[in-house]
C-alpha cells in the first residue's frame, strides 16, 4: 500500500510556502507534486545559477537549497499538524557533475519522524532517479520555533 | 588548464580576491563579498539581502543559502591557497546548523585541514555579531586531481 501524506492539508499549504520562500522564488524552484509521501522539486539551468563559468555547471549550493527545501516538504508530508521545523544538519554527495543546461530534480523522503528530530534522505537526478548526481541526508528539529512560519498563524 | 582557472590564476596573482568571487555566477547572485583580513586570510561576507530569505516570520536567512555561501567559500579558499590550478571538485558537504541567520551580515572563514595528493579536507564557519557564536560550522572535501 502506498502511503498517503499524514495531512494533505498540511503537505499542500508548507510546499507551497517553502517553494515560494524568498530564496527559493530567487532560484526558481517548483514543487511538482509528492507520491506517497516523497515529494518531487524541480530547479531550470539558469546562467546565474552556475557555479563554474567555464563548464556552465550549476553551483552546489544550489543543490544544497533544494536538498534542503525538497527534504523540508518531506517532513511536511508526515506531519499529524501544521508546526514549525528547522534543519539542523544537511549532508550532500556530489555523486557526479550536473549536466549544465539540464534542469535538475529532487525527491526526498522523511524516512522517520521522532517526537523532535525528523531524519530525511533525498537524490537529485536529470532524468532518472536511479541514476542520482548528488544524494543528501537531512535532520530537522520539529516544533523549532513558537512563532509559525504561516503569517496568517495556522 | 581551463579559460576560468587561467582567469582565476590571474586575479591570484593580482590579489584581487574580490574579482575572484564575482567571477562566478552564483556567488553574485546570493551577493557574496571577499576582503583580505589584517592576518592576510580571506573573509568571506554576505550582506542582508531580502532575495536570500528562508523564513519570512522571524525573518531568517535561507538554510540552502548559507550553505551555498560556505561550499562556495571553501571553494574559493581552496582555490586561493593552492599552486595548482585545476579546479577543485567538491565531493561532499556537511553542514551543522547551530542558530538561525538573522537578517544582518553574515561572515565566513575558513581552513585548510589537510591538503593532500589526491582530497582536501577544509573547515568553515559562519558567523554574525559574534564570532564565538557561530550560526553554521561546515566542513567539505574537494578532489584535487582530475
Amino acid at each position: 500500500m502506498t502511503a498517503t501524506p499524514a495531512n494533505a492539508q498540511v503537505l499542500e499549504t508548507m510546499s507551497a510556502l517553502f517553494v515560494s520562500l524568498p530564496h527559493c522564488a530567487t532560484l526558481g524552484f517548483q514543487y511538482l507534486g509528492t507520491e506517497g509521501r516523497k515529494p518531487t522539486l524541480k530547479v531550470e539551468w539558469r546562467e546565474d545559477l552556475v557555479g563554474n563559468p567555464a563548464s556552465g555547471t550549476i553551483h552546489g549550493g544550489v543543490i544544497t537549497s533544494l536538498v534542503d527545501t525538497t527534504s523540508a516538504v518531506s517532513v511536511t508530508a508526515c506531519l499529524p499538524d501544521f508546526e514549525t521545523i528547522a534543519t539542523l544538519d544537511l549532508r550532500i554527495d556530489y555523486l557526479k557533475a550536473a549536466t549544465p543546461g539540464k534542469a535538475i530534480y529532487c525527491r526526498a523522503e522523511c524516512y522517520r519522524l521522532a517526537s523532535q528530530i525528523a531524519f530525511t534522505r533525498a537524490v537529485c537526478y536529470h532524468d532518472d532517479p536511479a541514476d542520482p548526481i548528488a544524494h543528501g541526508v537531512a535532520t530537522f528539529m520539529r516544533e523549532s520555533s513558537r512563532a509559525s512560519m504561516l503569517k496568517e498563524g495556522t | 588548464m581551463s579559460e576560468f582557472m587561467q582567469q582565476l590564476a590571474a586575479l591570484r596573482d593580482d590579489n584581487n580576491v574580490a574579482a575572484l568571487c564575482e567571477a562566478i555566477p552564483y556567488a553574485r547572485l546570493m551577493g557574496v563579498e571577499v576582503s583580505t583580513g589584517d592576518d592576510g586570510e580571506l573573509l568571506f561576507q554576505l550582506p542582508f539581502y531580502p532575495r536570500n530569505v528562508g523564513n519570512t516570520v522571524l525573518p531568517a536567512l535561507h538554510g540552502g543559502l548559507i550553505g551555498g555561501f560556505l561550499e562556495n567559500a571553501a571553494l574559493l579558499h581552496l582555490i586561493w591557497h593552492r599552486e595548482s590550478l585545476e579546479a577543485p571538485k567538491i565531493v561532499d558537504f556537511s553542514l551543522d546548523y547551530l542558530r538561525s541567520g538573522r537578517p544582518q551580515t553574515l561572515f565566513a572563514r575558513c581552513e585548510i585541514t589537510k591538503q593532500g595528493k589526491r582530497v582536501a579536507h577544509v573547515l568553515i564557519e559562519a558567523w554574525q555579531e559574534d564570532r564565538r557564536k557561530p550560526v553554521a560550522v561546515a566542513r567539505a572535501h574537494f578532489l584535487l586531481t582530475q
